[in-house]
C-alpha cells in the first residue's frame, strides 16, 4: 500500500517537443513536476499549449527531448513497456474500436500487462475487470456492444479499461470533451473520488475551467513556455489563471471565477436586489453588454427588484416589468438616443 | 461447434475435390491409389497422388494463408478493407512474372535451358522474388513512419509497379500477353511435391508466427498508442505482424498467382459468425474458413461435370464480393469496426 502523499511521479529538467532529424521544436522546457498518491490534478491551458504533448510524454508514448521522469523512484527509461503499463494507464482522445467488441472485452484489454503470452485471463483478472466496471458505475454495460454506447457511457468504459490496469497513475486527455454538462460533472466527481479512494495520482487535461476549479486538488497551467501550478483557489485569486487565458477579448472575473467577453464602452446599470432573481438579472444584463456599477448616481439605469416586479428608472423614464423576459425584451431593444 | 462444422466441411470438400476434377473417379479408386494398391492403373494412381493431392493441399494452405494475412492486415491497419495485397505483394510478384514472361521471353528459352529449370518454376521464382523485394522495401520503410503512411506507401508502390507492368505489356506480343494473363488468373495446379517442400514450410512458419501474435494483435485493435500504453511493443509487433503477412501472401502469390478476395472475405465472415474480435478465436477460424473457401472455389472453378477450367480469381471474387456486401448490410457498424 502506498501511503497518501507519496510522490508517484517526479520529473527533473524535463523538456518536451518534437525532434525531426536535426530540428528540435521545444514546446515545454525545464519542467519540475510531482504527482502524489491520492491527488486529482487538472491540467489547463489554451489550445496548442502542449497539454497532449505533456500527457503523452509522461505516459511514455512520446520521448522527451531531455530531462528525466521517475516513476516510484525508478527511472522511466529503465522500465519495460509491460512494467510501465503496470504503473501508468491512459485515456486518450483517440477513438476506440467498436465493432464486435463488448464493454467487458474492452475493459479486459486493460489486463494485458498481467496476462501471459496468449492473453488468457485468470479468475483474479476477471475479478479486477468486474471491480473496474463497478468502480465507474458501468456494471450494467458489461455485455453491451461498445458501438451501441453513448459518448458518456463509452468514456466510462474507457476509464474502466484504464482502471483495470491497476496502475497507480492515470493520465486522461480531455475526457470530458464530448460530454454534456451533467455527464461532465458526474465524470469529474467520479475521477476525484477514485483518486482519493484508491490513492491514485490522476492527471486530467481539460478546457472546463469552472469544473477544474471546483474539483481539482491541484491545478497545472500551461501557458506558452510557462508552467504554473498551485491550489485552484490560490491560482484564481493570485491572477495566474487570468495570466494564462486572458486575451484582448477576454477579462478574468476574479469574483466569479469565470472569463467574460471584454466590452469596450457600455451602459452602466445600478442593480438593487438579491437572491436568484438578482443573479440572473445580472447575467442577463452582462450578456446584453450592460455594465453593473455600484453607485446609483453614475448609472444610466437603475433596476430595483421587488417580490413581484422589476422597476426600471432612467431619468424621466419609469417602467415596471412583471417578468425577467419582459425586462430583457425591453433592454435588448433599447437604443441610446444619439448625443447632440 | 462452428469450428467442428468448418472442419467437417473442409473434409467433405477435400474429398469431393479428390474424386472430381478432370475425370471423375470413384471414391474407392481414390482410396486405392492413396493406399498404394498394386492392382490399380498406375496412371490413375499418379493422377491422384501427384496431381490432385498436392493441388488440394496447396488450396488448403493458400486459403489459410490468405485469410490469416488478411486478418492481420485489417487489424494492423485498423481498416476493414485492408487485404494481404495492400503492401504491394501482388504487384511485386506480377512485375517479376512480367519481366520473365514479357521482357526476357525472347532470350528466355536460353535462360531456362541454361539454368536447367522448368518454365513454371522460373515463374514461381520470379513472382516470389518480386513479392519479396517489394515487401522488403515496404517493411524497411514501415519502421520509420506511422501506420497510415505504411498503407499509403504500399499503395503508391503498387501503382508504380502496375505502371511498369503496363508498359511491359504494351511492348509485348499477343501470345506472351496470353501467358501473363493466365498467370494472373491464379492456379493451384503449379505446386507439385517438389515445390511443396518450400511452399508448405513457408506457410506453416507464417501461420505459427501469426498465432504467436494473438495477444498483441488484440491490443492493436485499440490503435498503436493505446496498445503501447497497455504494455505492447507496438513497432515491434507491427513489424512481425507484417512479416508474417508478407510470408503468407508472398508465398501464395509466388506459387499460385495473385488470388484476390479470400483475404478480405474470410476474416469478415469469421467476425460475423463468431461475433468477436478476439484473435485467439479469429486466427484459427480464419485458417479453417479460408481453407474451406479456397478448396470450395477451386472445386467450382474446375467446373465439376464440365470439361472446362474457369479462372480461379473469378470464382474467389464471385464468392468473396457477396460475402463482403452481406457483411456490410448486416452489420451497419462496419465502418466503426476499427474506430
Amino acid at each position: 500500500m502506498i501511503p497518501q502523499g507519496t510522490d508517484l511521479l517526479q520529473t527533473k529538467g524535463l523538456s518536451l517537443g518534437y525532434a525531426q532529424g536535426k530540428e528540435r521544436k521545444t514546446i515545454l522546457s525545464e519542467l519540475e513536476l510531482q504527482i502524489r498518491a491520492g491527488e486529482f490534478i487538472c491540467l489547463l491551458g489554451p489550445n496548442g499549449a502542449g497539454k497532449s504533448t505533456l500527457i503523452r510524454s509522461l505516459s511514455g508514448l512520446q520521448a522527451p527531448l531531455s530531462g528525466e521522469i521517475r516513476i516510484n523512484k525508478q527511472a522511466f527509461d529503465s522500465l519495460s513497456p509491460r512494467e510501465r503499463a503496470r504503473q501508468i494507464s491512459v485515456v486518450l482522445t483517440e477513438t476506440m474500436p467498436s465493432g464486435m467488441m463488448d464493454a467487458r472485452m474492452l475493459v479486459s484489454l486493460g489486463r494485458h500487462p498481467y496476462s501471459g503470452w496468449l492473453g488468457r485471463l485468470s479468475a483474479h483478472d476477471y475479478e479486477k475487470i468486474d471491480w473496474a466496471l463497478d468502480a465507474v458505475g458501468a456494471s450494467d454495460l458489461a455485455t453491451r456492444q461498445v458501438s451501441e454506447l453513448s459518448d458518456g457511457e463509452r468514456q466510462k468504459v474507457s476509464i474502466a479499461r484504464a482502471l483495470a490496469q491497476e496502475a497507480k497513475l492515470m493520465f486522461l486527455d480531455e475526457p470530458t470533451a464530448f460530454l454534456d454538462l451533467p455527464r461532465r460533472v458526474e465524470l469529474m466527481s467520479l475521477l476525484r473520488t477514485l483518486a482519493h479512494r484508491e490513492k491514485m495520482g490522476l492527471l486530467l487535461s481539460t478546457h472546463d475551467l469552472d469544473l477544474a476549479l471546483r474539483y481539482a486538488d491541484r491545478i497545472w497551467i500551461l501557458d506558452g513556455q510557462k508552467f504554473r501550478q498551485g491550489y485552484p483557489e490560490a491560482l484564481a485569486l493570485e491572477g495566474d489563471l487570468a495570466h494564462a487565458f486572458t486575451s484582448q477579448n477576454l477579462d478574468w472575473d476574479v469574483e466569479q471565477g469565470i472569463f467574460r467577453p471584454h466590452r469596450g464602452t457600455c451602459i452602466d446599470v445600478y442593480l438593487d436586489g438579491n437572491g436568484p432573481k438578482a443573479i440572473w438579472t445580472q447575467r442577463g444584463l452582462e450578456r446584453l453588454g450592460y455594465g453593473i456599477c455600484s453607485s446609483e448616481e453614475s448609472a444610466k439605469f437603475s433596476i430595483r427588484i421587488t417580490d413581484t416586479e422589476w422597476k426600471l428608472t432612467s431619468g424621466s423614464i419609469l417602467k415596471n416589468f412583471t417578468s425577467l423576459s419582459e425586462l430583457i425584451d425591453w433592454l435588448s431593444q433599447y437604443q441610446e438616443p444619439a448625443i447632440n | 461447434m462452428l469450428f467442428a462444422s468448418f472442419g467437417l466441411g473442409l473434409c467433405i470438400l477435400s474429398l469431393l475435390n479428390l474424386c472430381y476434377g478432370g475425370t471423375p473417379l470413384a471414391p474407392s479408386t481414390v482410396l486405392a491409389s492413396l493406399t498404394h494398391q498394386a492392382d490399380l492403373n498406375p496412371v490413375i494412381a499418379q493422377i491422384v497422388t501427384d496431381f490432385r493431392l498436392p493441388r488440394i493441399l496447396t488450396a488448403l494452405l493458400a486459403g489459410a494463408a490468405l485469410a490469416t494475412a488478411g486478418l492481420i492486415m485489417q487489424t494492423i491497419f485498423r481498416n476493414p478493407l485492408a487485404d494481404p495485397f495492400v503492401l504491394g505483394v501482388n504487384s511485386g510478384a506480377s512485375l517479376g512474372v512480367a519481366i520473365v514472361l514479357l521482357a526476357l521471353a525472347p532470350t528466355g528459352s536460353a535462360i531456362i535451358s541454361g539454368l536447367n529449370l522448368s518454365g513454371q518454376l522460373l515463374i514461381v521464382l520470379a513472382a516470389s522474388g518480386g513479392a519479396a523485394t517489394t515487401l522488403a522495401v515496404v517493411l524497411l520503410l514501415s519502421r520509420r513512419v506511422d501506420v497510415m503512411s505504411v498503407l499509403i506507401i504500399g499503395l503508391m508502390i503498387s501503382y508504380t509497379i502496375g505502371a511498369l507492368v503496363s508498359i511491359l505489356m504494351f511492348f509485348s506480343m499477343a501470345e506472351r500477353l496470353q501467358s501473363f494473363i493466365s498467370w494472373s488468373f491464379g492456379d493451384y495446379g503449379n505446386v507439385g511435391w517438389t515445390q511443396m517442400a518450400v511452399f508448405a514450410p513457408t506457410i506453416l512458419i507464417g501461420l505459427v508466427l501469426s498465432l504467436c501474435l494473438v495477444k498483441p494483435l488484440d491490443a492493436m485493435l485499440l490503435g498503436e498508442r493505446y496498445a503501447q500504453s497497455i504494455g505492447t511493443h507496438a513497432k515491434q509487433v507491427r513489424f512481425f505482424a507484417l512479416l508474417a503477412a508478407s510470408l503468407l501472401a508472398g508465398a501464395v502469390t509466388g506459387f499460385c498467382g495473385p488470388i484476390g478476395f479470400l483475404g478480405i472475405a474470410a476474416p469478415h465472415l469469421c467476425r460475423q459468425l463468431f461475433q468477436t474480435s478476439r484473435h485467439w478465436i479469429l486466427i484459427p477460424a480464419s485458417i479453417l474458413l479460408g481453407a474451406l473457401l479456397s478448396v470450395g472455389s477451386d472445386f467450382v472453378a474446375r467446373g465439376p461435370g464440365l470439361d472446362i477450367v474457369l479462372p480461379l480469381n473469378a470464382i474467389t471474387a464471385l464468392v468473396g464480393a457477396p460475402v463482403i456486401i452481406a457483411a456490410l448490410v448486416r452489420q451497419r457498424h462496419l465502418k466503426r469496426l476499427f474506430g
